[in-house]
């Protein structure tokens, strides 16, 4: 049968990178914070983002033991709370920024707790010119020595220069979170673009 | 010249200079909305470092910075660095952990930046 005229295949409408697990083995603790599309301008809402990260750090932390971790003055219980915290706040601070306010959709965080691991999960709907900008971003991350390339893009933004992404590059480098992406031109409207981000943090 | 402050401060945070210590206190939580939501900041650090050009920065009552945080403390790094007679002394600490994690990449920009954890 022949295509309907303007439709995208589906190979072409989406793109996976990095660790990006379609279906993730079964999990007893979930939770998921859903964020009603803003119209109000962003500066309204921005706290909230980070009082929501800091909730949900709170909240997986009571299921990890208190006990202490080689080499850090830091317990396991307080190490996944700052740890969730950061990377949460992080990933919804990027949703937020590059979402599409025309699309009128909601940004999704999701948790899942596994034996020693939280997979952090974020949906949000972005343009065309934004998804483009951020595949880039990522064929270089995932190409690249961590190092090298965290330490030219801290050089880049000092000197002022474009987007720095260090929230992706502290989450990768500092935190050895392993990062994922799913990427999904919307078949109703090919002028929005789903983005799912999947962090892997073991605690 | 317009002055700059010598304090920032909100609900959330607060950063102040102390002549006295030559140092610059950070306090709270800060997750501001991009790198130009630092400017304010960022212009008390320069100022601090042009009164003080051998100085601290105490990070140790942060609890939270964000990486627009970070971006600013990097671009900060770098006008020290570009500074011949500047010295700076950053201050952190063993129990916060984003503290931990991610300060020591400062020193890949400066490497005679002094980092010290208590």
């Amino acid at each position: 049968m022949p295509e309907a005229p303007n439709m995208i295949p589906v190979s072409d409408r989406i793109k996976i990178y990095g660790t990006f697990l379609e279906t993730l083995p079964p999990n007893e603790e979930y939770l998921t914070l859903q964020f009603s599309p803003a119209r109000a301008p962003r500066s309204r809402r921005w706290k909230n983002y980070g009082l929501s990260a800091d909730f949900l750090g709170g909240y997986f932390a009571e299921f990890f033991p208190g006990d202490t971790l080689p080499g850090s003055q830091i317990n396991r219980q307080d190490t996944a709370r700052a740890a969730i915290s950061y990377i949460a706040n992080e990933l919804l601070e990027n949703a937020v920024k590059y979402s599409d306010s025309v699309a009128n959709l909601p940004i999704v965080i999701t948790l899942k707790l596994y034996p020693e691991q939280i997979v952090i999960e974020v949906t949000n709907h972005a343009s065309p010119k934004a998804v483009a900008g951020y595949q880039q971003f990522i064929e270089t991350l995932l190409d690249a020595d961590i190092d090298d390339l965290y330490t030219r893009q801290l050089e880049k933004t000092a000197l002022g220069s474009g987007v720095s992404s260090l929230g992706i590059l502290t989450m990768v480098k500092d935190y050895a979170a392993e990062l994922g992406w799913r990427f999904q031109v919307q078949t109703l409207n090919p002028n929005v673009t789903r983005v799912q981000v999947m962090a892997h943090l073991s605690i | 010249m317009e002055e700059v402050p010598v304090e920032v401060k909100t609900d959330d945070y607060r950063v102040w200079f102390e002549p006295i210590d030559s140092t610059v206190f950070f306090q709270g939580f800060l997750r501001l909305d991009g790198m130009a939501s630092y400017q304010p900041i960022m212009d008390l650090l320069v100022a601090a470092m042009a009164a003080a050009p051998v100085f601290t920065v105490d990070l140790r009552e942060l609890a939270f910075l964000n990486s627009s945080g970070i971006s600013m403390l990097s671009m900060f790094v770098v006008k020290v660095r570009q500074w011949e007679e500047a010295q700076l002394t950053l201050k952190g600490s063993n129990t916060i952990l984003w503290q931990t994690k991610s300060l020591k990449n400062l020193q890949r920009l400066m490497p005679n930046l002094v980092l010290t954890f208590t």
